[in-house]
């Protein structure tokens, strides 16, 4: 007799097993299933609500499903045999209470119980995300949370080219862009979204295309709208976090009001010239300011010229376009200390980061403790008449 | 008096020769702004309104701190201070 049949005899004598209609029952009653087949058997399919977790990997991840080892803990492989040795090395660990289902996954799906198609862990996803399935702060839940987020994403531009791009790599799971201009020669400088062969289409087409081809699992939305008070309800609901990217007064003070109103987090980028400014105005969150607590009035457009009239280093926006999307991350992942109640001001020329402090206002008329939300206002004619 | 550096952002940077920063000998931050335009004269009034008051679209630092949550244009200066002086800016580079 082989060593393994041996050992294999020992443990269908000493393990109890379980078939698996009554595994679904001690299921339902909370006794954790775990299934320890390759991730290549599993993303054909696996019981419902089964922890996946490869033989590999079991003795790393267990405690994480099954922190009390005196439990009842259920274990499955593909027939009934593998998950007898998974059931020594649990044993090892000091779980006292493992058994294992009998005639495995075959016989379940034979016996028509439920399974499911576990979402994303196919190969493209494992070798996709591999770097970020690696470290413990984003993982498989990391993950699945960025997959099941949405992002929306104002101006396909200098800021938005960065942000979507990495955003999509990271596996946001929906992406919306709300742009309604068409791809110039002169955005070429830094809109990476955009192309030389796509001068002339419009941005949404275009960035879609970028993004399609980086990433084909991201739900890609194009909103060639111009953003208004009419229409940013409608176009901001559902999405997880908003980011501006916009090249103007009228939209950055509609996004924020709206973020305000809809308790959406506003990370914030602006740049001019060689200088950046990045933060992420979310009062809703905690308590942090939002961008009219710190700018309660745009300038007077004489006295704020914009990039088109005074330039912008081409690279710039790269990269407060970047840390835009590293803010955004954190959100979705609950992940460190956000830009909250803090701006990032850079100076390219200089390679300096200034951190400025930004409290809320407890005078903001828009977010202050208890405000009612004064109503949007015509933002061409409110940032036309500041003085 | 305090020796203090003020950091001038690029839209102002015209009423400056283009230079980033300049020093200035000044107590206060409004001493600082006056001290300021009397070496660069019209730079003020980009800061402040005709009735003295900062702009609302301007921000004034201290260090980390806002002097709109220190004490305004009277805050104290300290040698070495660093005000930056932060506009709201619109680009996108769209």
């Amino acid at each position: 007799m082989k060593a393994k049949d041996r050992l294999l005899a020992e443990l269908r004598a000493s393990v109890p097993q379980v078939a698996p209609a009554d595994a679904v029952a001690m299921q339902a009653r909370g006794v954790p299933l775990v299934d320890v087949r390759d991730p290549e058997e599993v993303s054909q399919g696996s019981p419902v609500g089964a922890h996946r977790v490869g033989r590999g990997r079991l003795e790393l991840r267990i405690e994480e499903i099954a922190p009390d080892t005196a439990a009842p803990l259920l274990v499955m492989c593909d027939s009934g045999t593998c998950s007898l040795f998974a059931t020594e090395d649990l044993r090892r660990l000091g779980y006292s209470d493992v058994r294992s289902v009998t005639g495995g996954f075959t016989r379940w799906k034979n016996e028509g119980l439920p399974v499911e198609v576990p979402r994303g862990l196919d190969r493209d996803y494992r070798e996709r995300y591999s770097r970020h399935l690696l470290m413990p702060e984003v993982g498989d839940a990391g993950q699945q949370r960025l997959l099941d987020s949405s992002v929306l994403i104002v101006g396909a531009g200098g800021l938005g080219s960065p942000a979507a791009m990495y955003l999509a790599a990271a596996g946001v799971g929906r992406l919306a862009l709300v742009d309604h201009d068409v791809v110039d020669r002169s955005n070429l400088q830094r809109q990476i979204l955009h192309t030389d062969a796509r001068v002339g289409t419009p941005k949404i087409e275009s960035a879609r295309a970028t993004l399609k081809a980086l990433n084909p699992n991201v739900d890609v939305v194009g909103i060639g709208e111009r953003l208004t008070r009419g229409n940013v309800e409608r176009l901001f609901a559902g999405y997880d976090v908003i980011v501006d990217g916009t090249d103007n007064f009228p939209s950055r003070y509609l996004i924020n009001d709206a973020c305000v109103r809809l308790g959406l987090p506003n990370v914030h980028g602006a740049v001019y010239r060689f200088e950046g400014q990045v933060s992420v105005f979310w009062p809703a969150g905690g308590s942090g300011p939002c961008y009219r607590c710190l700018f309660p009035e745009p300038p007077p457009p004489e006295m704020a010229p914009s990039c088109a009239e005074a330039g912008v280093m081409g690279v710039l926006p790269g990269v407060i376009g970047l840390l835009q999307a590293v803010e955004t991350v954190k959100i979705l992942l609950g992940l460190g200390e956000l830009l909250v109640g803090r701006m990032l001001y850079y100076d390219a020329l200089r390679a300096r980061f200034s951190e400025l402090r930004v409290p809320r206002n407890p005078a903001c008329r828009y977010c202050a403790e208890g405000a009612e939300f004064p109503g949007y206002v015509d933002y061409e004619r409110f940032c036309a008449g500041a003085s | 008096m305090p020796t203090v550096t003020v950091r001038i952002p690029t839209p102002l940077r015209g009423f400056t020769a283009e230079a980033d920063e300049v020093t200035v000998d000044a107590a206060d931050v409004g001493g600082a702004i006056h001290v300021l335009n009397a070496a660069h004269p019209g730079i003020a009034a980009r800061i402040l309104t005709p009735e003295g008051e900062l702009r609302p679209y301007v921000n004034l630092f201290v260090g980390t701190h806002n002097v709109r949550d220190l004490d305004g244009l009277a805050s104290a200066l300290r040698e070495g201070d660093v005000i930056a002086i932060i506009p709201a800016v619109a680009g996108g580079a769209r």
